[in-house]
């Protein structure tokens, strides 16, 4: 088994990680004592990780790996089914409080037991105030990181550090070199901004630097919020590093590596690996399929995105009019004569006043979460893309040692025609080593092949309940925007009708 | 053949005078204007075009002469509007060649008509009786030029607005209507603006939901079905806030938007009148120069003209100050009912739009895995 470390981690992380907003409300009415962070907040993404049924069935591949810390964890954490024996998970709506068992596979009573008595969630992380640390070029954003946490893997349950932006594209990069070769889809860290951290350095106090910086934040937020979703990721001791320690050592050469250079390279790469039309002989189409679909997809996002920016400016437009549009009937209701009418006149003022608001508000959430959850997902895309294209380099890898051996196969084979003995000797230890090579390669590909397709099914799972629980966060603030407005004519008709 | 002008009343209700629709017809635009008989035995249906409504107007401004005819404040007509030059028309009618099939336009013509069938001296005239009930459309034939040329007169040369007032309401309520003139075209332009932003948004809406309809793939795999889902409600939302746009665009400029369109033309129309009145003060004081500086073998002539002018500046000055009191009352009557009727119609999409956002939020909660 895995080091006694991660077995506790796995005991503990086995039960359901729901960490949305109603189970925090619900957790504070069991009397715990949320951090402040966390109970004002409404977590954004339900990034959770995903039910942990363990199915031994799909380990097939792993279970012959005794060395390979990853296989185990894997084998530990969820395995989606996806075929069709998954049951649908029971009550896994937001609004559930119970962890859903939706164990279709034996489990242990233990396992099931600490399930029901587990919290609704492990783990949860914020990223809150936004702090401007130093002055001029050197200055930079400290973020604050806070930790809420179940998981004895951690020293304390609670717990907040200080990050800048460097150190989580450091954490990225990390775990990029670490887990990207296994076949995991890491989650990718917002883009750098030369033009935004300037103004913030120069120090300009204006309403575009502070949107900056909140933007800033709720992307760092989701970003860390994604990674410590993700089962295997949560095990690396870089994140728990991250997450824990007190001064972590300056992250350098992030300016070159930034999260976009990154996935630049990889496309890069991909686009390299597509000329030298690499065809894998696939038993199934299925990754050539999902390879396609998310191509097409990330089509699809940026068009919304683009789509969903216009929205934005026109409602930021609307905002500006609708201002001007006040000011020029609280001037007439001032210059009016007939003081109902001047009244009213002013009251209508006042309440374009409002709407303006309104709008600015909704403009907000247009962007907030709309906008920036296309973004996100353009970004996590491309990183999908890229864990096919490892995918690929692994198989090509396993390829080529293959025809090496057959080489060095016919290298041996000339050898002993021409009976040099002491050569002879050297090709057949070559050969034994590229046999091993072989069989290693081989090995590599089919455990990759199998990590990729989880983590894409783990991903469209998670796809599909992000896109929705930020849906409902943007019609709630629809919603209350609209109720808001139906106040404002309400308070408005009397004073219409008063005019005489 | 015309009748020439001659007092009569209205064979018709005020009240009833209806401009239904506009029909268009290659270049032109027709408007059906429908009235019921005061007798109450049926009701009189006519097609006019802007060239009859312009007609009417001369009519009104070249009346005989009646004493003080200056002084009154002319409803004001909507100017023609242009049918092939849509960024055009809109500078120049703004709210009026906004909203569906000419309606907004119809019902300022409508406005017009009404005012004028409801003023006492301008409904007198048998132009209007026979713009409203004749079947035959109102001849193009050139109108007697009488008091309209003394009208475009009075209107140029020199500049007159500046010109100090002999008495102090006349004074105010110029200094008043100047401020409001310009306050109230201001409101009409943002106001346009913010209708005109509404629109583009319900434009973009519809982009958007376009495009998440593209995002929705036939496939049998369930977890790429569910995301399907979402796209495919998310698009109904996004529908939702569409129609709201477009609902509070239509809204604005049918009540409010309109409102404010009548408030800046009638406005500008007790300016005009004002202006006449100016011009006939400074005739008034020339008159009196040029009599009091007579030589005596002209002296009788000029103190005659001086006179005249008196006794016409008096009788439009009296007609001006009832006009003024009746326009007042008028007009904020007309804003009482555009801001009610404003309130009202916003108010009841504000909660239609409510409830159809909260069935949304459900049914997005509902979304099964």
């Amino acid at each position: 088994m895995a080091d006694g470390d991660s077995d506790e981690g796995e005991d503990a992380f086995v039960g359901n990680s729901n960490p949305v907003a109603e189970s925090f409300h619900s957790d504070a009415a069991k009397g715990e004592e949320p951090a402040d962070v966390f109970s004002e907040k409404e977590t954004s993404t339900t990034v959770n990780s995903s039910i942990t049924t363990s199915n031994p069935k799909s380990n097939g591949a792993h279970s012959d790996d005794e060395n390979d810390l990853f296989a185990e964890a894997s084998v530990e954490l969820s395995m989606e089914n996806p075929s069709a024996t998954a049951k649908p998970s029971g009550a896994e709506s937001t609004r559930s409080l119970t962890p859903s068992t939706a164990a279709t596979q034996p489990k242990s009573i233990e396992q099931l037991e600490e399930e029901e008595g587990k919290d609704n969630f492990d783990m949860d992380v914020a990223v809150t105030n936004p702090e401007k640390i130093g002055d001029g070029m050197n200055a930079y954003m400290a973020y604050k990181v806070s930790t809420r946490t179940t998981l004895p893997m951690f020293r304390n349950r609670t717990f907040s550090v200080w990050r800048r932006f460097s150190d989580f594209l450091g954490l990225y990069e990390k775990l990029s070199v670490k887990h990207s070769l296994n076949g995991c889809i890491i989650p990718p860290p917002p883009e750098k901004s030369v033009v935004g951290m300037t103004k913030v350095k120069v120090g300009k106090e204006d309403s575009s630097s502070a949107d900056f910086v909140e933007r800033r934040r709720a992307a760092l937020e989701r970003y860390l919020q994604r990674v410590v979703s993700h089962p295997s990721l949560l095990q690396d001791p870089d994140v728990r590093e991250f997450l824990e320690r007190d001064e972590l050592p300056r992250a350098v050469g992030t300016h070159a590596l930034s999260g976009a250079g990154f996935l630049k390279m990889i496309n890069r790469a991909s686009d390299a690996v597509n000329k030298m039309t690499i065809k894998i002989n696939d038993s199934d189409t299925w990754f050539d399929d999902k390879l396609q679909e998310v191509e097409s997809e990330e089509l699809q996002l940026r068009k919304l995105h683009a789509v969903v920016d216009s929205l934005v400016n026109h409602r930021k437009e609307l905002c500006g009019n609708t201002a001007v549009f006040a000011k020029s009937m609280a001037m007439l209701g001032t210059s009016e004569d007939n003081t109902a009418l001047s009244r009213a006149l002013s009251q209508l003022a006042e309440v374009e006043d409002k709407m303006e608001t309104l709008h600015q508000e909704q403009a907000a959430s247009d962007f907030f979460i709309l906008a920036e959850l296309l973004a996100d997902y353009i970004r996590i895309l491309g990183a999908v893309r890229g864990c096919f294209e490892q995918r690929m380099k692994t198989w090509q890898r396993w390829q080529e040692a293959q025809s090496t051996l057959q080489k060095k196969r016919e290298a041996e084979a000339k050898l002993l025609w021409a009976n040099k003995p002491d050569k002879l000797q050297q090709a057949k230890e070559e050969i034994t080593e590229w046999e091993g090579k072989v069989t290693q390669y081989e090995r590599d590909f089919d455990r990759m092949s199998v990590t990729v397709r989880k983590e894409f099914l783990r991903f469209e799972k998670e796809k599909s309940k992000d896109f929705k629980s930020q849906i409902v966060k943007y019609l709630e603030s629809l919603l209350q925007s609209q109720q808001r407005l139906v106040k404002f004519w309400e308070a408005f008709l009397p004073e219409a009708k008063a005019i005489a | 053949m015309m009748e020439e002008a001659r007092e009569g009343s209205l064979s018709v209700s005020v009240q009833t005078i209806r401009v239904t629709e506009a029909v268009r017809d290659g270049d032109a635009l027709t408007f059906v204007v429908i009235s019921q008989k005061l007798s109450g035995s049926g009701e009189y249906h006519v097609a006019r075009t802007h060239e009859d409504f312009e007609w009417l107007q001369q009519c009104l401004f070249s009346q005989e002469v009646v004493p003080g005819i200056l002084g009154v404040i002319f409803p004001p007509l909507p100017a023609k509007p242009q049918l092939n030059a849509p960024t055009k028309v809109l500078k120049q009618l703004g709210f009026l060649a906004m909203g569906e099939d000419w309606r907004t336009y119809c019902r300022a013509l409508e406005t017009y008509l009404q005012q004028v069938a409801a003023h006492t001296m301008l409904s007198k005239n048998k132009c209007l009786e026979n713009f409203l009930t004749s079947s035959e459309p109102p001849g193009r034939q050139r109108v007697r030029k009488g008091i309209f040329n003394r009208l475009s007169q009075a209107m140029d040369g020199m500049r007159r607005e500046g010109h100090k007032d002999v008495d102090d309401f006349f004074q105010t309520e110029r200094d008043n209507n100047l401020t409001l003139t310009g306050c109230s075209k201001s409101a009409t332009e943002r106001f346009i603006d913010v209708v005109l932003t509404e629109q583009k948004l319900a434009v973009a809406c519809g982009h958007f939901s376009t495009s998440l309809h593209l995002c929705v793939e036939q496939e049998e795999d369930s977890t790429v079905l569910a995301f399907s889902k979402i796209c495919v409600k998310l698009s109904e939302v996004i529908d939702s806030i569409k129609r709201n746009f477009e609902s509070v665009a239509e809204n604005n400029l049918s009540t409010m938007g309109l409102g404010l369109d009548l408030e800046s033309r009638y406005q500008e129309a007790e300016k005009e009148m004002l202006y006449r009145r100016t011009c006939k003060l400074v005739e008034l004081e020339t008159a009196s120069r040029n009599a009091e500086r007579a030589k005596p073998v002209k002296k009788a002539a000029m103190d005659e003209l001086k006179v005249a002018a008196e006794k016409e500046f008096d009788h439009v000055s009296g007609v001006a100050k009832q006009e003024i009191a009746r326009f007042h009352s008028a007009r904020v009557e007309l804003l009482r009912q555009a801001l009610i009727l404003w309130c009202e119609k916003q108010l009841e999409t504000a909660r239609d739009t409510s409830t159809r956002y909260s069935q949304h939020l459900q049914a997005f909660k509902e979304l099964g895995e």
